[in-house]
């Protein structure tokens, strides 16, 4: 095409990065594994295919067991060296490899670009920086942790499995903490974009990173398997589907690994009538049209309200005639290749069901590439929130639509998802925003913005988007571990009941289960003895069975109030609790000197229990959030909100204050608990029902329920509707909460050793941190 | 080219309900702008193309103290020839009548600069309502638009007055303009928001709307005296306006862009926004021109360099 001709189209013509340095770099292929900062060859080699065009760029190995175990065994070798140098030290390293990242930034974007399929825009101006971001960022983290977080220690060796959709930058947010905490790595990145990660081996080479701390090996989920049940691995970090998501759960369920899982998503985006409706169509853009909607927090459920649904939609069918969908290395284009044959079946199949069932289709009017994996951003609108499409995470360019009337509306189409990773508002109105953003069941709230990310925020989702927090100071948590509180072994008590059970007689000595701030029987209609430290039955206690679980749970599921007070409100509350337990010290040390104790600690444990209500009221509006410094003219808070419904299953020792030093951060920090008393001896926590009953907390708050925990555990850890358990008993029970946990991925805590309950380690931070959820709500603001 | 297929906005009965809705969010109108030059990139022939594309939308001006005549003549025989012939030869437009959109100046010198662009197809165009503070008597203001049209210009660039749009007075902001566009005829009515005193976005959004709702034919960022004059968001936010008026009437309004655009990347980046924002109908002189006076220098010069592969110097193409 002449000038004189390009003067009448106007086209953009062809603007193509170069490739040649990323092919030069290619011809190493076949590819192995890194191990101790050295190349080990690989073999079973399978072919790194450029989705933009079908064609094989180069070969990598699928690791097998051997491979492995050889990069764990490097990882431990490495890692009390790594763990012993200083903050300083170890930031050091993360600052070259900060820098190194920027060094090489172009060849990262194009050989990302080939190998993934985004646009290179996208590479070149969000994914490469922003990794270099997270490495200077936790090269600080570094250098602070020891000031910032004394009494806290790195895990050991960390596996870490990593999708396909931002490789180089998924990467930078699982190795930058997990290094800077003093952890050694063991990472896998997806078989379909492994490249950036092998150049990143590279660099590795080049910082002269102590051998071992960093190991990457390839291939595809049979190598994540042997990852995640290698027996020498302490810590699991995964970011991928929600389903393998759940099989990691169930795998290492039992093991002692700790877990974080960042998952799929379905999150809404929300458009209110007062919106800057052109702002919120190039929302739209960067929501589900930003790497071909292969993102996990991609706002792919569009709700827009009623009285601007026709503006909004004829605005966003114009822009998506704008968007140019082609060669990811042009330059000028906005949508890439998806990134294999399979994912863009499973893109095409779930739209046609979306059609079939009753939506309708918009596409972009735009011509695709004969070869490669492309296909045009979609909007499916007059969907219905029963539709697969609606429900189901498509991960691919495709937007679904719905109307709402009402703010309150909009909160509740939002809500109904098993997801929760991230939530969109756009509006004018302060006032607004700010109301619907706290009552996002979600990890990330974007306000007038969308797909914003930063290393100084943390990411990380709630219900079945996993959980755990990358980035931000609330992020370094899920690479360590806090002091331990382990009692000395000879404390340990058997927390089991003994004695038949017994049907309840007339006469009634039992003590009451407490259910939505009322006393009541078991369902069963059964009770057991509790036996005196000589071994006398003193009394019965009910029998919980899944009855009595179902009904706690709903009691506390509805007994919203308590989280809706205000800190200052629960803490007058605490305090009351407080109060009132001291006025019935005498009361309680008899109970306590039935447990067993010597009359002095049974004194020291009723005063240390109401001491720890004090505490904990104390934190209550204190334990706030944080507003981190994101580049941008924003505020990114970081909120503490209650995580909701709270099971916790009681340990054997120290029956009064270890149940109150459980319940009581979960109380402070506005959370509603279902409470399984100590099994062998309840009375202490069945006692403190009427304590809690004259102290102003709302029916359904606390609930406490008494029987053998292996009756009762199942049904709560396998309740859907239940948010967080925390366990505390032996190896089997923690095995079968964190299995039964899987199925909607609720939050646990579990511990198998018997804790000193006296210790001042017994209370704190930790305690709360395990009782909010991080949301990071980003405002971007200036008129 | 496509000359004067456009329908001429007549304007609309001012519609204060929509006026009073009309939203632009800053922070998000600033990244949408920060990422246009990164999302379209426009190489080579492609390149040189739309440079030239660009010259020919550019209203060529000189609004000093000091012009004079002859000043302003040589400035209209460079809009007359705005490139180099050989340069010309050598991207393939010999034959091409390449001019400048319009030449823009001060009333005074209307009769000059008439008589300098006889013949041509070259607009003239007259600032105006006077320029740039707006705060002469209103009569006086009308009265130097007819003045100006009696003298050659068909295209005035008016000033309007900002106080109407910090007391949110919408009827009296319409009401100026649309005595502006009676007293016009038939030249053309380019509206100058002074956008960089207009404080926020939201201000030049409603300021835009009313002035096409009171029938301009372009809306303008700047008189070129402002301490900020055109910018990328601010741009962003006046088309934006151009479009919700095509879809509330049906008529196309023209954007120009004045002040501070003197690089031809910027010039680029301009182009790609009407294009994306508001289609290719916008990238022809009847629905967009650049306010410029040092942005053809850096064009002639870029343009040279891809048909030599040397970077040019300023010397070496005449001035205007």
């Amino acid at each position: 095409m002449n000038i004189k001709e390009i003067l009448k189209t106007m086209d953009y013509g062809t603007a193509p990065e170069s490739q040649t340095a990323a092919n030069e770099w290619l011809k190493q292929s076949p590819f192995g594994h890194f191990i101790n900062n050295k190349w080990v060859k690989g073999d079973n080699h399978f072919d790194s295919i450029n989705p933009a065009t079908g064609k094989k760029l180069a070969q990598i190995s699928q690791a097998d067991n051997v491979v492995v175990n050889k990069a764990v065994k490097a990882a431990e070798q490495a890692a009390p060296k790594w763990q012993a140098l200083s903050g300083h030290e170890r930031a050091k390293y993360l600052y070259a490899l900060a820098r190194l990242i920027q060094k090489n930034s172009r060849i990262l974007s194009v050989l990302e670009t080939l190998d993934n399929g985004k646009p290179i825009r996208e590479s070149r101006d969000i994914d490469i920086p922003l990794a270099a971001r997270h490495f200077y960022h936790h090269a600080g983290w570094a250098q602070l942790l020891d000031s910032e977080l004394p009494d806290h220690k790195a895990l050991g060796v960390v596996g870490q499995v990593i999708p396909w959709n931002f490789p180089m930058l998924m990467m930078a947010w699982k190795i930058a903490p997990a290094i800077a905490t003093g952890n050694t790595v063991v990472l896998k990145p997806a078989e379909q974009t492994s490249l950036t990660a092998l150049y990143f081996a590279e660099l590795c080479q080049q910082a002269n990173l102590p051998e071992g701390v960093v190991n990457i090996v390839t291939g595809d989920g049979r190598v994540g398997e042997a990852i995640v049940n290698h027996k020498d691995i302490q810590k699991i970090a995964f970011t991928g589907s929600t389903a393998v998501g759940r099989k990691i759960r169930e795998a290492t369920a039992g093991s002692g690994k700790k877990l974080s899982l960042e998952l799929g998503g379905k999150s809404a985006f929300i458009v209110c009538e007062d919106a800057d409706l052109d702002a919120a169509v190039e929302g739209v853009v960067d929501a589900i049209w930003f790497n071909q909607g292969e993102v996990c927090c991609a706002g792919s459920r569009l709700l827009i309200q009623e009285s601007v649904a026709e503006r909004f939609e004829q605005k966003l069918q114009e822009r998506m005639t704008k968007l140019r969908i082609g060669d990811p290395l042009d330059k000028s284009t906005d949508v890439g290749a998806i990134v294999n044959k399979e994912q863009h079946q499973k893109i095409t199949e779930m739209v046609n069901t979306g059609v079939k069932q009753g939506a309708r289709i918009l596409q972009a009017p735009c011509e695709l590439p004969k070869a490669g994996y492309f296909y045009p951003p979609t909007l499916l609108a007059d969907v219905a929130p029963g539709d697969l499409v609606v429900q189901e995470e498509i991960f691919g360019p495709v937007l679904v639509g719905m109307t709402y009337r009402t703010p309150a509306e909009a909160v509740d189409l939002a809500n109904n998802s098993r997801y929760g990773l991230a939530a969109t508002i756009w509006s004018e109105n302060i006032n607004l925003a700010l109301h619907l953003a706290p009552q996002m069941q979600a990890g990330v709230v974007w306000i007038n913005c969308a797909n914003q990310f930063d290393a100084a925020a943390g990411f990380g989702g709630v219900k079945e988007s996993g959980f755990g927090r990358e980035g931000g100071f609330e992020g370094l948590f899920e690479y360590l571990k806090p002091s331990d509180f382990s009692a000395k072994k000879s404390a340990q008590k058997a927390n089991k009941a003994s004695g038949e059970s017994i049907a309840t007689d007339a006469m009634d000595r039992t003590a009451k289960m407490y259910i939505g701030g009322k006393q009541v029987r078991p369902d069963g209609g059964y009770s057991y003895p509790v036996l005196n430290a000589k071994g006398t039955t003193i009394t019965q206690a009910g029998l919980g069975n899944r009855k009595d679980v179902r009904n706690a749970v709903e009691a506390a599921a509805n007994a919203k109030q308590w989280s809706k007070m205000t800190a200052y409100q629960r803490q007058q509350v605490m305090y009351f609790i407080a109060e009132n337990l001291s006025l019935r010290t005498d009361e309680f040390i008899d109970r306590l000197k039935d447990f067993g104790h010597s009359p002095g600690a049974a004194k020291k444990e009723v005063e240390q229990s109401i001491e720890r209500l004090n505490y904990y009221a104390a934190w209550c509006d204190k334990f706030d959030g944080r507003v981190h410094a994101v580049p941008m003219r924003a505020v990114a808070m970081a909120m503490h909100e209650p995580i909701g419904v709270i099971g916790i299953a009681c340990p054997a020792e120290n029956p009064l204050l270890s149940f109150v030093s459980l319940m009581a951060p979960a109380l402070a920090m506005g959370n509603r608990v279902v409470m399984l008393a100590d099994e062998a001896f309840p009375l202490p926590a069945l006692d403190l029902y009427q304590v809690i009953n004259t102290s102003d907390v709302p029916a359904g708050t606390v609930n406490i329920l008494s029987g053998r925990h292996e009756d009762m555990l199942k049904t709560l850890a396998g309740h859907l509707n239940l948010d967080a358990l925390w366990y505390f008993g032996d190896q089997a029970g923690a095995t079968l909460v964190e299995q039964e946990s899987a199925l909607n991925l609720k939050r646990t805590w579990t511990h198998t050793e018997a804790k000193d309950w006296t210790s001042v380690k017994a209370r704190g931070k930790t305690f709360l941190r395990h009782s909010v959820e991080v949301k990071n709500i980003w405002t971007p603001y200036g008129e | 080219m496509t000359q004067n297929q456009i329908t001429r906005n007549p304007g609309t009965e001012i519609n204060l309900d929509w006026i009073n809705n009309i939203q632009a969010n800053t922070s998000a109108t600033e990244r949408r702008a920060a990422t246009l030059g990164a999302r379209r990139s426009i190489k080579k022939d492609h390149q040189a193309a739309w440079l030239i594309k660009a010259i020919s939308l550019i209203d060529l001006t000189t609004l000093a103290g000091d012009d004079t005549e002859q000043r302003v003549r040589r400035l209209c025989a460079k809009a007359k020839n705005p490139l180099r012939q050989d340069l010309k030869e050598a991207l393939g437009i010999g034959d091409m009548n390449l001019t400048t959109g319009a030449v823009c100046v001060y009333h005074d010198m209307l009769a000059t600069a008439h008589k300098a662009l006889e013949g041509t197809d070259i607009h003239l165009a007259a600032v105006s309502t006077g320029f740039p503070a707006g705060l002469t008597p209103h009569e006086l203001k009308v009265a130097e638009i007819k003045a100006s049209v009696k003298a050659g210009a068909d295209e005035i660039d008016v000033v309007i007055t900002r106080k109407h749009v910090f007391k949110q007075d919408w009827q009296a902001l319409y009401d100026e303009v649309r005595e502006y566009r009676e007293a016009c005829g038939d030249a053309h009515l380019k509206t100058i928001l002074a956008t960089g005193e207009l404080a926020t976005l939201r201000n030049v959004a409603k300021a835009s709307m009313v002035c096409m709702m009171a029938g301009a034919d372009f809306i303008k960022t700047s008189t070129g005296k402002e301490s900020v004059n055109a910018t990328l968001p601010v741009s962003l936010t006046m088309i934006r306006q151009i479009r919700d008026y095509l879809h509330l009437t049906g008529y196309k309004v023209g954007y120009k862009p004045a002040g501070g655009i003197s690089k031809a990347k910027d010039a680029l980046v301009y182009l790609s926004m009407m294009k994306e924002e508001l289609g290719d109908e916008w990238l022809e002189p009847e629905l967009f021109r650049f306010g410029a006076s040092s942005l053809l220098g850096d064009i002639e010069r870029q343009l040279e360099h891809h048909v030599t592969g040397h970077y040019s110097a300023a010397h070496r193409h005449a001035i205007g």
